[in-house]
Order: structure tokens, then sequence, then C-alpha cells
């Protein structure tokens, strides 16, 4: 092949490269759906949203409810733990966002914007460490204690002290009646 | 020692298979006249005993895989189908989580024996990088086995292990979470991550087999190191695989297995954690979480980090290190019998591997009992010792360190003749 000239391309080359070009993008499109099909699937994102009825929860009391497979966290706060959330400044938090879906991302960890009213925290109840379910009224902050590696978030779920990098998060949500949420 | 084959067809069907297939050639030069040295000792039967292991794990699970059924409501009750109902089910299923203990034993005595012996430097670098890729291959198998019971801890262990990719969201936001939910198959742990973690439990042991295979080509290349770390020079420092080694290594596989057979038959849950015989329950973490004895050290470097993104990166530092061994440790003199200072840090290294295991199954906030020192420091302090050994002990002591001097051959070493005889052909 070139014989003539070496630095010439040919034919030849041109094939060569244009075949080994089609070959990576046939191979390309062929390992899509080998990768793909370990994404959720379509059966995992139609899950339905999920309603509850707050009325039973007691000041001091903690439901968890299940949604998309995840706990979340209904707590009833107490006038007490209401204060101590709102005392901190932000300024003084390890993650200064506020984590939660209702709100644009940019929104600032104020136990405000943790929620819409103060008695109710509604929260995915995932240690952004590893994925653990922390413990309720643990630890010191009387919020959550992770009992893997030792996080601990205070009474509006904000990570205090412990390896968890950020807030945990909050779920979209709203308020269907005074009384009753829905999740999703 | 790769050298010429000796085989020798002696009927007419075996040269009319090795004019074919030499495969008869290749099992007589591999595991018949291959020249091993003459001094090998105990350490070295680790490795006869590991491809022993690997088959008793492959064989038990096939037969455990006709009876496990990988779905998020049966696995837990199929388990205990195989442990109570099916005919040595609990046979089975004994040797096959324990096999993994045992596999594990054996793996850390096989590493740390090449670690002392200095068995990784040249030339047998990717012999070295070949067996650090087994081990992880090993680590990623018994991990996803044991998720497969479907209970506490399985369900725990796997919530956990996959959440490490979530650290990458850290440099590159939302990358991690995507990869977690890929790996999950929805937004938690769940149905579909249970199907493809036996999926690949059962690929990977058949991937391990065939980068045994490697290995042990890697191996038969240069031929083995020995306790001397010196150079074979000749016929007169070697002695034929067989009969030799396969006793050897038979002998003390014989032992390794009574161990082993009294764990399984009258303490087959001393290694487990009890949380594992509850069904798995997504919303109630057990108090504490510990990953099987095998992965403790590993558990306790994680752990002792308070930063998630530089905790995953030392645990998986910790693996990775070990690949570059080779170039790391600037030593010419192999094995530590020669080096005094290497010796004694080498030592401090095991023992600081088990005081990391000790640590790795305790609270983070855990004190020794009975005296209330924090374990945390100590936990600390064993991390830096493990990545300082690697990369400032081994390249510093190379430079610094006189070693003693070495036997001029194996022969002469081993028949204790007391004059170092310079009779060995020249190279």
């Amino acid at each position: 092949m070139a014989t003539t000239t070496a630095d010439e391309p040919t034919r030849r080359d041109f094939i060569y490269i244009a075949t080994g070009a089609a070959g990576a993008v046939g191979l390309g499109l062929l390992a899509w759906p080998l990768i793909d099909q370990m994404n959720p699937s379509a059966a995992v994102l139609a899950l339905s949203s999920v309603e509850f009825d707050l009325s039973p929860v007691q000041a001091g009391q903690q439901v968890t409810v299940m949604w998309r497979g995840k706990p979340v966290f209904v707590r009833h706060r107490t006038p007490k733990e209401i204060a101590e959330a709102r005392a901190v400044p932000v300024s003084s938090l390890p993650d200064q966002l506020a984590r939660n879906a209702n709100l644009p991302d940019s929104a600032p960890a104020t136990d405000q914007d943790r929620m819409f009213k103060p008695e109710w925290l509604i929260m995915i109840g995932i240690c952004t460490h590893l994925g653990c379910i922390p413990l309720d009224h643990e630890g010191d902050y009387g919020g959550y204690l992770c009992p893997c590696h030792g996080s601990q978030y205070d009474t509006a779920g904000r990570i205090r002290k412990g390896p968890a990098p950020e807030n945990m998060y909050i779920p979209p949500y709203s308020y269907l009646s005074p009384t009753k949420i829905k999740i999703g | 020692m790769a050298g010429q084959s000796t085989y020798v067809p002696t009927t007419g069907f075996t040269r009319w298979l090795d004019a074919r297939l030499p495969i008869l050639r290749l099992a007589n030069d591999t595991i018949i006249t291959y020249p091993t040295p003459r001094n090998l000792n105990f350490w070295y039967s680790f490795g006869g005993i590991l491809s022993f292991m690997l088959g008793i794990q492959i064989v038990t699970g096939i037969v455990l895989a006709m009876h496990y059924v990988p779905a998020a409501n049966m696995a837990f009750d199929s388990v205990e189908n195989i442990m109570r109902d099916v005919n040595y089910g609990w046979l089975l299923r004994y040797m096959h989580s324990n096999g993994a203990s045992f596999f594990f034993l054996a793996v850390y005595i096989h590493i740390f024996r090449g670690l002392y012996y200095g068995s990784y430097k040249s030339p047998r670098e990717v012999l070295w990088i070949l067996g650090v890729i087994i081990y992880v291959l090993m680590i990623a198998t018994a991990f996803l086995g044991y998720t497969l019971p479907w209970g506490q801890m399985s369900f725990w262990a796997a919530t956990v292990i996959t959440n490490l990719f979530t650290s990458i969201d850290q440099i590159l936001p939302g990358v991690g979470t995507a990869i977690a939910h890929w790996l999950w198959g929805g937004f938690a742990v769940g149905d579909p991550t249970l199907n493809r973690f036996f999926s690949l439990h059962y690929l990977l042991p058949f991937v391990i087999a065939g980068v045994v295979v490697l290995h042990i080509w890697a191996l038969h290349v240069p031929g083995n190191n020995n306790p001397l770390g010196i150079d074979v020079r000749g016929p007169q420092d070697t002695v034929p695989f067989h009969p030799y080694y396969t006793v050897k290594d038979l002998f003390y596989l014989c032992l390794f297995v009574i161990l082993y057979a009294i764990v399984v038959f009258y303490l087959p849950n001393a290694l487990v954690e009890p949380d594992n015989y509850v069904p798995a329950n997504p919303l109630v973490t057990p108090p504490e979480i510990v990953p099987e004895w095998y992965l403790l050290p590993f558990y306790a470097m994680l752990r002792s980090i308070p930063q998630k993104l530089i905790g995953v990166i030392v645990l998986f530092g910790a693996l990775a290190i070990l690949l570059f061994v080779p170039w790391l440790d600037t030593s010419r003199v192999r094995s530590m019998r020669f080096r005094p200072l290497a010796k004694q840090f080498f030592w401090a290294l095991v023992v600081d591997c088990l005081l990391l295991g000790y640590l790795g199954a305790h609270r983070p906030d855990a004190v020794f009992p009975g005296t209330g020192i924090p374990m945390l420091p100590f936990a600390r302090l064993g991390t830096a010792y493990y990545f300082a050994y690697f990369l400032l002990i081994l390249p510093l002591l190379g430079l610094l360190e006189t070693p003693r001097p070495l036997p001029l051959t194996i022969a002469t070493s081993v028949t204790g003749t007391g004059v170092e005889q310079v009779n060995a052909p020249a190279e």
C-alpha cells in the first residue's frame, strides 16, 4: 500500500478508517441497551405517590411512611424542638442548603426552608453518608443519630456532626388538607 | 524456568494427541516436571489450598443455586428452605458460607507470604498484579454473595456499599446518585438489585478462575520465588513439582481442611452476624452494621475518616496501593530474612491489620473495654501506618537499610555444608 508516497492517504486508508469508525459506533449502539437495562425500569418509575393522614401523630412522635422504596419520616415536632432548630444560624451548619425538593436548589438551610409548617418535618429518612436509617430523638442535638457511622442531625434533619456531607433530603410533598399530605 | 518441554509421549494415542492438542504436554510440564525451588516451606502451600477453595466454592455454589430464589420476597425463605428441607442443604450452605471465610484466610496468608519474601519483585510484577486483581474480584464476589440471603446484614451491607458511589456527587453533582440508581435498578436497594447481584455472584467466580489461570501462567514463566529470595541457578536448586510439592501441598491441604471441617460442623455460625437471620427490613437499620471479618480492616479505615469522599478514596486506595508495591519497594533484596529492619516493619503491618480488623468491628465512638480509651485515634493511626508502610517505609528502607549477606545458591544453603561453594554453572 502507498508505495509511491508515504503520507498520501489512499482509498484503502479511507475504507479502513471508515470501517473502523462504523464498527466503533455499532459497538456503542449495542453496548447502550446492555448498560441501560440496569437503570430503574418503567414499572419502578411509575410508582405512585403516597397519601398520609397526620392527625394521629402526637407531638414528640415520629412515624415512617414508605415512598418509592424509601422511608419518609413524618415527625411532629414539639415547641422546644422547633425553638432549638430555629435558633441555629445557617452559617454554622456544615451543609447550608435546604435540600428541599419543593424549593429552588439554592434555598438556604434555615429551619423555615426545611418544611411548610413548623410542627411537621417531612423528610427522606436516609443518612446522606452511606444510606442507613438514622434513629430519631437520638444524638447530641435531639434529632437523629445514624447507627452506622455516627452522623448526627438536628431536629430539622440538618447534618451537624459526623461524616455525612449533606442534610437529609425533603421529598416533594403538598398538603391536601390541613391534616393530610401527599408525598411525591 | 519456562524451559524446554521434557514430555515424551509413549503410546500411539498420546503421540497422536500430542501432534493435535498438546494438552498432556501442558499438564506434564506444569504439574509434574515443573522445576520448583527445593527450599519452599509451609507458607508456599497456600496457592494449592486457594485453588482447592475456589473449587469448593464453585461446586457448592452451583448446587445452592439450584434451590435459591433471587427475589426479595422469597430469598430469605428459600435459604431457610435450603437449611431445613433440602437434603444436606445445611451442609452445602455452611460449606459455602464458611468456605468464603477460609478462602480469605488462605488468601491473606498467601498475600503476606508474598510481601515477606518479596515475591512481587522483578521478574514477578505481573504475577503479583494478577494476584491483586484476583483478591479484588474475591472481595466483590464475597460482597455480592453476602447480600443474597436477604437478611438484615445482607440488605444493609448492599445499601452501605452501593452508597459509596454517591460520594462521587461531591465532585460531580448528580453523577454518583445516577450510578447508585443504575446499580439498584430503582431508588433504593430492592428486588432488581438482588436479582442482578445473584447474576453477578454466579459470574465472577468463573472470571476469578480465568485470572487464576493467568496467575499460574505468570508464575511458571519466571518460576517460584523461594524463602531465600535468590534466583534458581541450575538443576541442583530445584526438584520436580511432582511428587515433592504435590505431596507437600496435599499434606498441608489436609490440615487446612480439618480446620475448615471443624468450623463447618461445630461452629458454623461463629463467623456470622446474628442479625443476618432477621429478614431484610428497609425501614430499620440494625444497631450496628459490620461486614464479615475479612473486610473489617478496610471498614475501620472508612469509619476513621470523618469526610465521606476522602473516606471512600482511602478505602479503595488501600486496595489500589497494592498494585504499585513492586515499584514502591526499592530494595534489591527480595526476602526479608536478609532485611533486619524491613522484617520488623512487616510484622508491625501484620499487627496493624489485625488491630484495624478489631477496631472495624466496633462503632467509631467506642472505647476499649474497661479502659475508657477511645478507639478512633487508634483507627486513624492504624490507617496512617498502613499507607506509610507502602508509601514511605518500603521506598526509604531500600535506600537506607543494609541487608545481610545473601547465600550464594539455594543448594548450598539447603544442604547446610557451611561452605558456600561456587559450583553453580555460570549464567
